[in-house]
């Protein structure tokens, strides 16, 4: 019951959370009800007893990439956002069309796993079973992630670098 | 006890509220951070059925997509500050050309 409790209020944050995103015009306020919605899901994942994983959230998604977006929107100044016009047609057919998909979706889950349920803290998810199978099964994937992570380093310096020429024009820098 | 078919429905909540937001917002950071709320839509999935089944690969997995998005949000950002640069806006509609 009280597995089922947090369930519900952390799960309504989350929610409420993406709502907030898509409704938010300023991108701050996107990314802060952003960081809302990770958090929320770590607490989720502990739910789960996928503890390692749940510290990872929390330290990586809503610690170091969201610290990047924020530094980004602003080192960029990003403002408000501007209001264009979309076509009728996606509001009169696409609103309608993806509630009825979600409700689908809901539904058939609903019925199909009657009793299966997600046992909790039957799972040891601590960080040293994930480390043995990291360390020995999936030895080969973690050392390509970790060449994946030095190119996009790699990556990220060359494509953010200047060019070796300033441009002469006038008023450009700054 | 949580019934699986509740994390599933949560998890496609999340993925459908970043799809839309990813086709209606205009400001492209906005835009990476719905992309952003799709991976995590479908890591509550993994978790839910790495649970459900009693594996804890899908938590492995949950890793390495972390480990992806992580190196897509830094490429992509030094891409949009790359844009920036060039261009002088955010607005996406306003970047539909590659070339300049």
């Amino acid at each position: 019951m009280l597995h089922l409790t947090l369930f519900l209020v952390f799960g309504a944050v989350c929610v409420a959370g993406a709502i907030n995103l898509l409704v938010q015009r300023h991108p701050i306020s996107s990314a802060l009800s952003l960081i809302a919605v990770l958090a929320s899901l770590a607490v989720e994942y502990l739910l789960l007893g996928a503890e390692f994983v749940a510290a990872v959230q929390v330290i990586v998604y809503a610690g170091a990439i969201m610290v990047l977006f924020v530094f980004v929107i602003m080192l960029l100044n990003a403002g408000e956002e501007e209001r264009t016009q979309g076509s009728r047609v996606a509001i009169f057919v696409g609103i309608p069309g993806m509630l009825l998909g979600a409700v689908l979706l809901a539904w058939v889950l609903l019925q199909h796993s009657g009793t299966a349920s997600a046992q909790v803290g039957a799972l040891p998810g601590s960080p040293e079973n994930i480390a043995w199978l990291l360390f020995h099964e999936f030895l080969l994937p973690f050392e390509v992630t970790s060449v994946l992570i030095l190119i996009a380093i790699l990556g990220a310096v060359v494509l953010c670098a200047k060019p070796e020429t300033p441009s002469t024009r006038p008023g450009k820098e700054g | 006890m949580v019934p699986l078919s509740y994390y599933l429905i949560l998890g496609g909540i999340l993925f459908g509220c970043g799809v839309c937001g990813f086709l209606i917002k205009r400001n492209i950071i906005t835009i990476f951070m719905s992309i952003e709320l799709m991976l995590n839509g479908v890591n509550l999935t993994f978790v839910a059925f790495a649970a459900h089944w009693g594996r804890l690969s899908g938590q492995i997995f949950v890793f390495f997509v972390m480990v992806v998005a992580a190196a897509e949000a830094a490429v992509g950002l030094a891409i949009i500050i790359a844009v920036y640069r060039t261009r002088e806006t955010l607005n996406i509609d306003r970047v539909n050309l590659l070339k300049l």
